[in-house]
C-alpha cells in the first residue's frame, strides 16, 4: 500500500501528487421542499455557492435518494458514506431530518504518459471513512458550540435565520478544514491533559472554586496549561469541542507575546498590567480604556437538556460565564485571577520542567505511539508535533498513519479486547492494542526485528508508560 | 445583656466559708488553694477548704494570739502558722506522729517575717525585712535545718506556686525585683531586674506596690505581670499591663505590654492562658492572649483586648437564690491566677471562660481559631464554628474556610509530627536518648479528621439547601489543606467527596479526580468504584485501575474481570503477574461455562490441563473437584479431546 510513495525511481520524478480536496458540502432539510418545483427550498447551505441551481437540487437529490434507498436494507443505520471513483461523500444526519453532507475528492497523482500527455489516477481506497465522517461530525458540534442546534434557529427566527447563520458560520469555518492532514487524532476528538502532582492540582482546584465563588457569574471554568487540559467544569462532549476551538483555533491566533522575550517589541505594545501576565483573549484588549467592547464570544453548552448560552471569556485561563460580561466584571477578574494565575503558572512551570527533565534524561526512544482513553477522551501522541492553525504536523510518513487508522477501524467492528501487530515498508512495525475502553497505537523502527521481540518492546513500553492503569499485556 | 453575651463566668460550685468578721479570720494559701476561717484564733475551730476537695479539714488549737498567716506544706502534712513577726509555730499532721507545736525563730537578728511559704511537703522558706532563709523541716524531730539564707533589704514579697519562685521587692524604691527559684533542696538566685515606673519619682519612698505586680504561668513560661497605671505626664490612653518574662536561665525581659485603654482600678487574673484585667469603676472585664498577633515595635508586641469589655456573668450565690455582679478588684483582694475570693461574703470561686459567646464576638474567623487553639477546652467550640461557617445563613467565604482548615490542620500535623518522633526515639530505644520521653499530649486543638468527619463534614453534605458546588469545593478545601500539610487523607472523606457527586451526577468532575490521583487509591475506595458502574460505567475501568496501582489487590482484579466474564484477560492477567499456579481451576471453568462460549470453554480447560501435567506431571484435575466441567467438556468435544498425561 505504500508502493507508491516509497516506490523511487526515475518514473517518480514526472508524478505529481495532489492532496484530497473538499469538493463540496451542503445542508439540506427534505421536509421543507418535498412537493416537485420546491426542490431549492431544501437546501439550507450550499458549497461552493457558486455552482448552478439545477446542479445544486440534482446534488441534494441523490444524496436523498442514496439515503433512501439504503435504509431500506439497514432501517436503524442509514448510510455513511458512498465511494466512487473520483470522491467520495459523507452523510451526517445530527438533528432530525436535517442532513449535512460532505463531499472529498480522492487524492490523485498525475502520472506522464509515454505520449506526455498527462494521466490522472484517483486514489481510491486512500481515504478513510471513519477520519472524514468524524471531521464532518465535528463541523456540527462545531457550528452548535456558536449557534445552538438547527432547530434552535428555526425556533428563534425560522429558515431565514438558520439559512443566516448556516451561511455566516460554515463560511468561515469551511476554510480552516484541513482535510489533507486529517488522521486517526480527528476520530478521537481527544484531549491531551497536563500531568500534574496531586498538591498543584488541588491548589488549581482551589483557585478556580474561590473564583467561582467571587464571581458569580462564571458558571464553569477550564483551566488549561501549554495547550493542555488541567480541570473542566464543562460535561466532557462539550468540553471536546471546546478543546478542539481552544487549541486549533483560538490559542494559535495569539501567539503569547509573553513568549517573544522581554524585549521583543510585541510585549512593549502589551497594554495593561505590569503585575502580573494575565490578559484576555477575548473580551477587552486594554481594561484601562473606558472605551473598550466587552463582547465575547457567545457558546452553547449542555445542549441535550439544559441548553445553556454562555460567554466566553478566554483570560489565559478559560472561563464561561452565564449573564452578560461587562468592563467592570472584566476589571474584577483581572483583579482577582490575575495575580493568582501567575503565582500558579510558574507553580505548573516548574511541574512542567520537571515532567520534561524525567522524559528528557532518557534518550531518543525507538518508538512513537499514540494513546486514547474513550472514557475520559484522554488522548497523548508522540507521533504528532504541536499542531498550528493550518496543519497539524506528524512526524512519521503518512502511510503509517493510514496504517494506524485501518486497525482502530478494525478495532471498531468487535467490542473484545484484541491486538493487532503489522509489519509495515521499510522496517517499520505497527502494533495496535485495545484493552477495555483504552487504544494504543505503537510505531516501532528496529530493522530486523522479529515478531516475538517486537512484542517484548510493546510490553516494556507499557511497563513504563502506562503502568499506573490496568492494561492487559 | 443575653447569658450569650458574657465570656466570664464564675465556677458553679464555688467553695463556702464563714465570712470574715471580728472573731473569724480568713487566710488564702495560693500554693494549696486553700481557704482558712479561723475562729478565735484557732481555739473553736478552724476550717480548711480547698476547690478541689469535697471534705474540709477541720481541727482545733490553742489560742496563743493572733494569726497573722497560716498554710499547709503541700500535700496538708505539716501546718505553719504565724503569730508574732520573729517566730513561725509548726505542728504534724501525719498520721502517728505527734502532734505537738514545735516553733523555728527566724536566724537573722533584728529581722521581721513578713511571711512564709511552703515549697515542698517538708521545705519552707521565711521572708523578712532583711532577707531570707530557707529551712528543712524535720517533724519527726520536731525542728528545722536551715538550708540556706540570704540577706537582702526587703519591702514586700510574692510566691508564685507553679513556678516555685519568690520574688522580692528591693531597694528603697522597690522596683527592683529580686527573683529565688527554689527546686528539691536548693535555692538559686536568679538574675534580679528593675521594673521601670511611669514616672521619675519625686521622693524616695517606695513607689512600688505589690498590689500592682503579680506572678503567673501563660503559655509554660513564668511572666511578672506590672500594673503600670495611667500617669499625667505621659500622653499615653491609659493604663497598662506590661508583661516580663522571667526565664529559669538567663535574664528577665520586657516582653509584652497589655494596652487597657482605660484608668482606674483594676484588678488581674489569668486563666487558661488569658490576662483577664478587670476594671472596678465600668465593673467590666478585658481579656488578652500574648499568643494573637499583635504590634511589634522591634522590642515589644502590643495588644489589644481581644474582645469588647464585658461583665462577668452574674452569678447567683446559692444558698441566698439572689443574682449579684462579683466585685473583683476591691480591698483586701489580691490577684491570683485564676481565683476570686470575697471575704466578706465567704465565697472563692474560680473564673472561668466561656468560649461559645465569643464565637460571636470575634468576627475574624482566622483570629477566633487562632485564639480558640490555644483554650484547653476548645474542641467542640471548633467543631460548632466549622459547621456555623457552612451553613447558607450564615456561610463563609472559601478563602475564610480554607484558612480555618490550614489553622487547625497546622495543629493537627503538629501533633502527628510530636506521635510520630515519639515512636520512632521509641523503636530506637530509649536508652540511648538522655531525658525522658514523655508521649506527647493529645490536647482538644488536635482536631482530626474523623472528628471533622463526623461532627462537621458528614452533617453539612446532608444539607439539602447547600448548592452542591459549595459543597464540593469545601471538601476539596479540606483535602487541599490536609495534603498541604503533608497528613494523609482517609479515605472516608473521599467516599464522602465521591457520595456528593455521585448524588448529584458530576461524573466528570469525579473522573477528573481521580485521574489527577487527588482521591488516593484504597480498595474501600476501588469497591465503592466497582457499585458505581451502573450509574457510569467508566467506574469499572477507574476502579480496575486503582486496584491495579495498589498491586496488593490482584485476587479483586481477577474476581471483577471474571464477574464480567472475561475469562481470557483474568487469566493473562494472573499469568502476566506469574500467580497462575496457584489459582483454582474451577473457579475460571465456571465462568468460562458460564459464558457459554464453547471454544473459550476449550481454551481454558486446555490451559489447566497443561497446568496440570506441569505441576503435578498429570493433566487431570484429581484434587480439586472439577468433575462437572470434565463431563461438560467430554460431552461437547469427546472423550479423546481430553490431554493424554504424557509419560516418560
Amino acid at each position: 500500500m505504500a508502493a507508491a510513495a516509497s516506490g523511487a525511481g526515475a518514473g517518480a520524478a514526472q508524478e505529481k501528487q495532489f492532496p484530497p480536496a473538499l469538493l463540496s458540502f451542503f445542508i439540506y432539510n427534505p421536509r421543507f421542499g418535498p412537493r416537485e418545483g420546491e426542490e431549492e427550498n431544501k437546501i439550507l447551505f450550499y458549497y461552493p455557492n457558486e455552482v448552478e441551481k439545477n446542479e445544486k437540487i440534482r446534488n441534494v437529490g441523490l444524496c436523498e435518494a442514496i439515503v433512501q434507498f439504503t435504509r431500506t436494507f439497514s432501517p436503524s443505520k442509514p448510510a455513511k458514506s458512498l465511494h466512487t471513483q473520483k470522491n467520495r461523500q459523507f452523510f451526517n444526519e445530527p438533528e432530525e431530518n436535517f442532513w449535512m453532507v460532505m463531499v472529498v475528492r480522492n487524492p490523485i497523482i498525475e502520472k506522464q504518459s509515454k505520449d506526455g500527455k498527462p494521466v490522472v489516477e484517483y486514489q481510491e481506497e486512500e481515504l478513510l471513512d471513519k477520519v472524514y465522517s468524524s471531521v464532518l461530525q465535528q463541523c456540527y458540534s462545531m457550528y452548535k458550540l456558536f449557534n445552538g442546534t438547527f432547530l434552535r434557529a428555526m425556533e428563534d427566527g425560522g429558515v431565514k435565520l438558520l439559512k443566516e447563520r448556516l451561511e455566516k458560520f460554515f463560511h468561515r469555518y469551511l476554510q480552516t478544514l484541513h482535510l489533507q492532514s486529517c488522521d486517526l487524532l480527528d476520530i478521537f476528538g481527544g484531549i491531551s491533559f497536563f500531568p500534574l502532582d496531586k498538591m498543584t492540582y488541588l491548589k488549581i482546584q482551589s483557585f478556580i472554586n474561590r473564583m467561582e465563588e467571587s464571581l458569580s457569574i462564571v458558571k464553569y471554568t477550564a483551566f488549561l496549561y501549554n495547550d493542555q487540559l488541567i480541570w473542566s467544569g464543562l460535561e466532557q462532549d462539550d468540553m471536546r469541542i471546546l478543546y478542539k476551538y481552544l487549541t486549533t483555533s483560538l490559542f494559535p491566533r495569539h501567539i503569547e507575546p509573553e513568549l517573544a522575550g522581554r524585549d521583543s517589541p510585541i510585549r512593549a505594545e502589551m497594554p495593561g498590567n505590569l503585575q502580573h501576565y494575565g490578559r484576555f483573549l477575548t473580551g477587552p484588549l486594554n481594561l484601562n480604556d473606558p472605551e473598550a467592547k466587552c463582547r465575547f464570544p457567545k457558546i452553547f453548552v449542555n445542549t441535550d437538556d439544559t441548553y445553556e448560552a454562555l460567554h466566553l471569556i478566554v483570560y489565559k485561563v478559560t472561563v464561561v460565564s452565564r449573564s452578560t460580561p461587562t468592563l467592570d466584571f472584566c476589571r474584577r477578574l483581572d483583579s482577582i485571577v490575575g495575580p493568582q494565575l501567575t503565582v500558579l503558572a510558574s507553580d505548573i512551570c516548574e511541574q512542567f520542567n520537571i515532567n520534561k527533565r524525567i522524559s528528557g534524561s532518557e534518550k531518543e526512544p525507538q518508538f512513537k505511539f499514540i494513546y486514547f482513553n474513550h472514557m475520559n477522551l484522554a488522548e497523548k501522541s508522540t507521533v504528532h508535533m504541536r499542531k498550528t492553525p493550518s496543519v497539524s504536523l506528524t512526524s512519521v510518513h503518512p502511510d503509517l498513519m493510514k496504517i494506524l487508522g485501518d486497525i482502530n477501524s478494525d478495532f471498531t467492528r468487535v467490542d473484545e479486547d484484541e491486538e493487532i501487530i503489522v509489519k509495515a515498508m521499510s522496517d517499520y512495525w505497527v502494533v495496535g492494542k485495545k484493552s477495555d475502553q483504552r487504544e494504543l497505537y505503537v510505531i516501532l523502527n528496529q530493522k530486523n526485528a522479529n515478531l516475538i521481540e517486537v512484542n517484548e518492546e510493546v510490553k516494556k513500553l507499557c511497563a513504563t508508560q502506562f503502568n499506573n492503569i490496568f492494561f492487559l499485556d | 445583656m443575653g447569658e450569650e453575651d458574657y465570656y466570664l463566668e464564675l465556677c458553679e460550685r464555688p467553695v463556702h466559708f464563714e465570712k470574715a468578721n471580728p472573731v473569724n479570720c480568713v487566710f488564702f494559701d495560693e500554693a494549696n488553694k486553700q481557704v482558712f476561717a479561723v475562729r478565735s484564733g484557732g481555739a473553736t475551730g478552724v476550717v480548711v477548704k480547698g476547690p478541689d476537695d469535697r471534705n474540709p479539714i477541720s481541727f482545733r488549737m490553742e489560742d496563743k494570739g493572733e494569726v497573722k498567716c497560716i498554710k499547709f506544706s503541700l500535700e496538708n502534712k505539716i501546718l505553719a502558722v504565724q503569730r508574732t513577726s520573729k517566730t513561725v509555730d509548726f505542728s504534724n499532721f501525719i498520721p502517728d506522729s505527734s502532734q505537738l507545736e514545735y516553733t523555728q525563730e527566724c536566724k537573722t537578728k533584728n529581722a521581721n517575717i513578713l511571711g512564709f511559704c511552703w515549697t515542698s511537703s517538708t521545705e519552707i522558706v521565711f521572708i523578712t525585712d532583711q532577707g531570707i532563709e530557707f529551712y528543712q523541716v524535720l517533724p519527726e524531730k520536731r525542728n528545722l535545718k536551715l538550708l540556706k539564707s540570704q540577706n537582702i533589704n526587703v519591702n514586700w514579697y510574692m510566691y508564685c506556686p507553679e513556678g516555685s519562685v519568690i520574688l522580692l521587692s528591693t531597694t528603697v524604691l522597690g522596683n527592683v525585683l529580686q527573683p529565688f527559684y527554689f527546686r528539691a533542696g536548693t535555692m538559686s538566685k536568679l538574675p534580679k531586674f528593675e521594673i521601670e515606673l511611669p514616672a521619675a519619682p519625686k521622693s524616695t519612698k517606695l513607689s512600688l506596690s505589690e498590689r500592682d505586680i503579680a506572678m503567673a504561668t501563660i503559655y509554660g513560661q513564668l511572666y511578672v505581670l506590672f500594673l503600670r497605671h495611667h500617669s499625667r505626664t505621659s500622653n499615653s490612653a491609659g493604663a497598662e499591663v506590661v508583661l516580663y518574662h522571667l526565664p529559669r536561665e538567663g535574664a528577665c525581659k520586657k516582653m509584652h505590654i497589655l494596652k487597657l485603654n482605660r484608668t482606674g482600678k483594676f484588678a488581674l487574673n489569668v486563666v487558661d492562658n488569658l490576662v483577664v484585667v478587670h476594671h472596678q469603676d465600668t465593673e467590666t472585664s478585658v481579656i488578652f492572649d500574648i499568643r494573637l498577633r499583635g504590634e511589634f515595635d522591634g522590642s515589644v508586641t502590643l495588644h489589644h483586648p481581644v474582645l469588647p469589655a464585658r461583665s462577668i456573668q452574674p452569678y447567683q450565690i446559692p444558698a441566698a437564690g439572689t443574682r449579684e455582679w462579683p466585685c473583683v478588684g476591691g480591698r483586701g483582694s489580691r490577684s491570683r491566677p485564676d481565683i476570686i475570693i470575697s471575704a466578706s461574703q465567704g465565697y472563692l470561686w474560680n473564673l472561668q471562660v466561656k468560649l461559645q459567646p465569643i464565637v460571636n464576638l470575634l468576627p475574624d474567623k482566622g483570629r477566633l481559631m487562632d485564639f480558640l487553639l490555644q483554650r484547653k477546652e476548645c474542641k467542640m467550640v471548633i467543631l460548632s464554628v466549622c459547621s456555623q461557617m457552612l451553613t447558607e445563613s450564615d456561610r463563609a467565604t472559601l478563602p475564610v474556610i480554607a484558612t480555618v482548615f490550614d489553622k487547625l490542620n497546622q495543629e493537627y500535623k503538629k501533633y502527628l509530627d510530636a506521635e510520630q518522633s515519639y515512636t520512632m526515639a521509641m523503636e530506637a530505644g530509649q536508652s540511648r536518648s538522655g531525658p525522658l520521653l514523655r508521649r506527647p499530649v493529645r490536647t482538644q486543638a488536635v482536631v482530626d479528621q474523623s472528628d471533622m468527619y463526623t461532627h462537621v463534614l458528614s452533617v453539612f453534605t446532608e444539607k439539602k439547601e447547600t448548592p452542591h458546588k459549595f459543597v464540593i469545593a469545601v471538601l476539596m478545601e479540606y483535602i487541599r489543606s490536609l495534603n498541604q500539610f503533608q497528613i494523609t487523607v482517609q479515605h472516608y472523606l473521599h467516599e464522602l467527596v465521591i457520595r456528593t457527586l455521585v448524588q448529584h451526577s458530576l461524573f466528570s468532575t469525579l473522573h477528573q479526580f481521580l485521574q489527577y490521583h487527588v482521591l488516593s487509591d484504597s480498595k474501600p475506595l476501588a469497591c465503592l468504584l466497582l457499585s458505581l458502574e451502573s450509574f457510569y460505567p467508566p467506574a469499572h475501568q477507574l476502579s480496575l485501575d486503582m486496584l491495579k496501582r495498589l498491586s496488593t489487590a490482584n485476587d479483586e482484579i481477577v474476581e471483577v474481570l471474571l464477574s464480567k466474564h472475561q475469562v481470557l484477560a483474568a487469566l493473562r492477567f494472573i499469568q502476566g503477574i506469574g500467580g497462575h499456579d496457584n489459582i483454582s481451576a474451577r473457579k475460571f471453568l465456571d465462568a468460562a461455562k458460564q459464558t457459554e462460549d464453547h471454544m473459550l470453554f476449550y481454551t481454558i480447560f486446555r490451559f489447566f490441563e497443561q497446568r496440570n501435567q506441569r505441576l503435578r506431571g498429570n493433566p487431570s484435575f484429581t484434587p480439586e473437584h472439577c468433575e462437572e466441567h470434565v463431563a461438560f467438556f467430554k460431552q461437547v468435544f469427546g472423550d479423546q479431546a481430553l490431554m493424554r498425561p504424557t509419560t516418560f
